[in-house]
């Protein structure tokens, strides 16, 4: 591997300061980290140093997300398929659902990460590593009609606006790409709910065929609000219902839920809470006849899994203390169902309940941070 | 009386090279070092120059603030040289040794504490003497509501105390008994000390903590048996330290005699090594060492000494020294995507979790990582044993806050309490620098 490191010595002059390439400084430096580990050594402090960093933690993520992207792929191309009356191999319809899903996950990169860059090499700082899961997430949160300028303006909107003014990684307050997502949900509504936008309507490289325009089909959870739900459990479990392309696989989420609890990466408290408060909601009101289906329904459709294992585990976003993990995961689940049973103009609640304890989850810190602090002042006066 | 107290929070790290239990002695010989920057919150001012013979208990420097706080030369022989820094700063003084050892003869006789604290303010040896808050060196003229004394350390590589106390149990006793008479002693054992410590000192106020390191943290067991409150003091000592007062009461006069473990994965036989502070390494490291470049010689653990090299002396609150590789010289490709194997973390998303507890692990000195904000949540709780929000904390000081700091427990903390959620922190921040600023920077504004 020893050509790695004569390629970037033999470069580095120009990146320097002073260099004729120096704008790129922050690019050539990201590149140079991600390929070879940095050998700086530390200078106070510790001397050595656990092998973790931000990159593994960030890479782990994008391996959870893993099984539900290629399940998203593939439920793209069943979907299509399905709609069109077309008989398609699973190669066919994965074939189909990759070249879909590709230009996006292409552009929400090149944009996110392009910013990220900018902002890198004006701060001065190391490029971070946060927006590869982000840029992972947010494809896979979106209906798979939702153009492409759409998602690329709503993705700068939100690392500009949600990340970047705040002071990057670590310090947003709410989960950047559930900002990019409300940015499009009520800019552009049209392309975000309703009937139209959750089958893929075009043939691509002569897979598939195009869909007449008046093609319309339904998620699960919009039908619920409107009368009949004809999904059945197992097709929910397993995933092959419309919907926002990472969404719809229990089990694909589930295997993503495994390594990232497994590592530690995700709170297992804030996880297993979201899932307790939106179970315990959907079987009140399911008791009292406020939503016709079950509440083990509730939480296999639609966003739940999805935004209860990659976006409420958000550790900058969530709740800090680790008493606090408790109450916002449980709120989230509570709010979730709330919204999806008393709202009709919004089927889906899941966004909105995890922006909305994002925006209190430093208030149920404060609480668990103050009750240490008067321990210590009643130890004073004692 | 013993009060058992079982602790779950923190890390043992295992690391190769530890000292197996043997020791040679090193002959006093060459040049002895003593720094200001070993003794934290001193205003140094020479009280000797360059030519002037002392003997072993002679001051070198004293607090400018506090003249009757001073640093003793820890040998007899000839001032060789005032190191100065930049303006002017006292870097050490150096004394070179003579080849017959004399030392400064003291009085003893101590009935109160008054008298023990004034014994300890004319040999020196009070400058040893730490005190929370803001983890410095104590004023003497403060009340403190106790002394805590920790007999083991659990940091890697550390040395191993009741190894060191072998035929020195009578300057222990001793010096716990004239400490006993400034303030109430506390005394920190691990639970494998307890039978011995517990005959030894009979009376004494024992408390047995078990547990992975930062167990062995004094800072620790304060916060646990009687945390320092905002107008509280409290003193500690190191264990070594009570020996040097049990030997000025028992023989009256100045031996900082230490016995220093030398160990890491780079020194060739670790070993225990009898000598005295301020010593020159290389006659430590002697031709001990596998290499000579590309490693890094630490002056006390990986995790809470500092960076020195063959030509630094042994510094004065050190009890072991320690030599790792450096990493410097280490290429490794797409690293934080690689299995790892040979490496040590505590996620699990590497796999040294699979390789047991017993494993040795050889880590180098590379941070291995960028330095980012605050992302993962927890992280230093896991590792600090106290009741304290480690997180909150360190936010709070690096936004300067001082009521918050205060609101959140810095008085309790030291910088060493940190070191092991430093070594975990995957955001790499040197959060022993960030405490230690948090710290003077309060006692600034005091």
């Amino acid at each position: 591997m020893n050509f790695i490191k004569k390629f970037f010595d033999k470069t580095r002059p120009a990146f320097s300061e002073g260099g004729k390439l120096h704008a790129l400084r922050s690019v050539y430096e990201g590149f140079e980290s991600f390929l070879l580990v940095p050998n700086t050594t530390s200078k106070s402090g510790v001397s050595i140093h656990d092998a973790i960093d931000s990159k593994r933690i960030m890479s782990i993520v994008v391996i959870a997300l893993m099984p539900a992207m290629l399940f998203g792929m593939y439920n793209i191309g069943y979907q299509h398929y399905a709609a069109a009356g077309l008989e398609g191999s699973l190669m066919e319809m994965f074939a189909y659902g990759l070249l879909a899903l590709l230009p996006k996950i292409v552009v929400s990169y090149a944009v996110g990460l392009g910013i990220e860059f900018v902002v890198a090499q004006y701060k001065h700082e190391e490029i971070q590593e946060g927006y590869l899961v982000t840029g992972l997430i947010v494809p896979l949160i979106l209906p798979i009609n939702c153009p492409l300028w759409m998602m690329a303006l709503a993705i700068a909107f939100a690392v500009i606006f949600a990340k970047e003014i705040f002071g990057g990684t670590g310090m947003n307050i709410f989960n950047v790409a559930l900002v990019a997502r409300a940015f499009l949900f009520f800019s552009y509504s049209g392309k975000m709910t309703g009937d139209e936008v959750w089958v893929a309507n075009e043939s691509i490289l002569g897979l598939g065929k195009d869909l007449p325009d008046t093609f319309t089909c339904a998620t699960p959870l919009a039908e619920v609000g409107s009368g009949q739900m004809s999904a059945s459990l197992n097709d929910m479990v397993v995933g092959l219902i419309p919907g926002s392309v990472g969404e719809t696989s229990v089990i694909a989420i589930a295997l993503g839920a495994v390594l990232l609890l497994w590592t530690g990466i995700a709170s297992w408290k804030t996880m297993v809470s979201v899932f307790v408060g939106g179970g315990l909601t959907a079987a009140l009101f399911h008791a009292t006849g406020s939503t016709p289906i079950e509440w083990y329904e509730h939480l296999a459709l639609g966003g739940f899994c999805f935004g209860a294992v990659f976006m409420a585990t958000d550790p900058v976003t969530s709740a800090r203390t680790e008493g606090g993990k408790y109450i916002y995961g449980f709120l989230i689940g509570v709010i979730a169902v709330l919204v999806r049973v008393f709202n009709p103009g919004y089927p889906e609640g899941m966004m909105l309940a995890i922006l909305f304890m994002n925006l209190f989850a430093p208030l149920i810190d404060y609480c668990f941070v103050q009750r240490n602090i008067n321990r210590r002042l009643k130890r004073v006066q004692r | 009386m013993i009060t058992h107290i079982k602790l779950k929070k923190g890390l043992d790290i295992n690391l190769k090279g530890k000292a197996p239990h043997s020791v040679n002695v090193v002959p006093v010989k060459g040049v002895y070092s003593m720094m200001p920057d070993d003794f934290y919150g001193f205003k140094p001012k020479p009280v000797v120059k360059e030519g002037d013979r002392v003997m072993a208990g002679d001051a070198l420097f004293v607090n400018k603030e506090l003249p009757d706080l001073k640093v003793v030369s820890p040998v007899s022989g000839t001032v060789k040289a005032v190191v100065r820094g930049e303006r002017r700063k006292l870097l050490s003084i150096d004394v070179e040794a003579n080849s017959k050892q004399e030392y400064k003869s003291f009085a003893t006789k101590c009935e109160t504490g008054d008298e023990v604290k004034q014994l300890l303010l004319e040999s020196g040896l009070f400058a040893f003497m730490h005190q929370r808050p803001y983890d410095i060196v104590a004023n003497p003229n403060d009340n403190p509501k106790g002394i805590f004394i920790s007999l083991f350390s659990k940091m890697p590589l550390a040395q191993d105390f009741s190894f060191t106390l072998k035929g020195e149990e009578h300057n222990l006793q001793a010096g716990i008994a004239a400490l006993s008479k400034i303030a109430a002693v506390t005394i920190g054992v691990s639970p494998e000390q307890e039978d011995r410590i517990n005959a030894l000192l009979p009376n004494a106020n024992i408390y047995v903590f078990s547990g992975p390191n930062p167990a062995g943290n004094v800072g620790v067991h304060i916060n646990h048996v009687d945390p320092v409150n905002k107008g509280e003091v409290v003193w500690t000592l190191g264990a070594e330290e009570v020996l040097f007062v049990g030997r000025l009461i028992t023989e009256g006069k100045v031996d900082m005699t230490r016995t220093i473990a030398i160990a890491g994965a780079e020194v060739k036989e670790p070993t225990y090594r009898k000598t005295v502070i301020g010593a020159p390494l290389a006659a430590l490291l002697d031709g001990n060492l596998l290499r000579t470049e590309h490693i890094r010689i630490i002056n006390g653990n990986p995790l809470v000494g500092t960076k020195t090299d063959i030509d630094g002396h042994l510094s004065a609150r050190v009890t072991e020294v320690t030599v790792i590789p450096e990493g410097d010289d280490k290429d490794e490709v797409l690293g934080w995507m690689m299995p790892r194997l040979k490496d040590f973390s505590t996620s699990r998303s590497y796999f040294s979790w699979l390789q047991g507890k017993r494993r040795q692990y050889n880590l180098d000195a590379r941070i291995k990582g960028g330095e980012r904000h605050i992302i993962m949540s927890g992280e230093y709780d896991r590792y600090l044993p106290m009741d304290i929000y480690g997180g909150y904390l360190i936010k709070a000081i690096l936004t300067g806050d001082l009521d918050r700091m205060e609101a959140l427990g810095i008085y309790e903390v030291a910088p060493e309490d940190f070191a092991v959620a430093e070594f975990a922190d995957s955001s790499k921040l040197e959060l022993q620098r960030i405490v230690r600023e948090g710290l003077d920077l309060l006692r600034k504004e005091e």
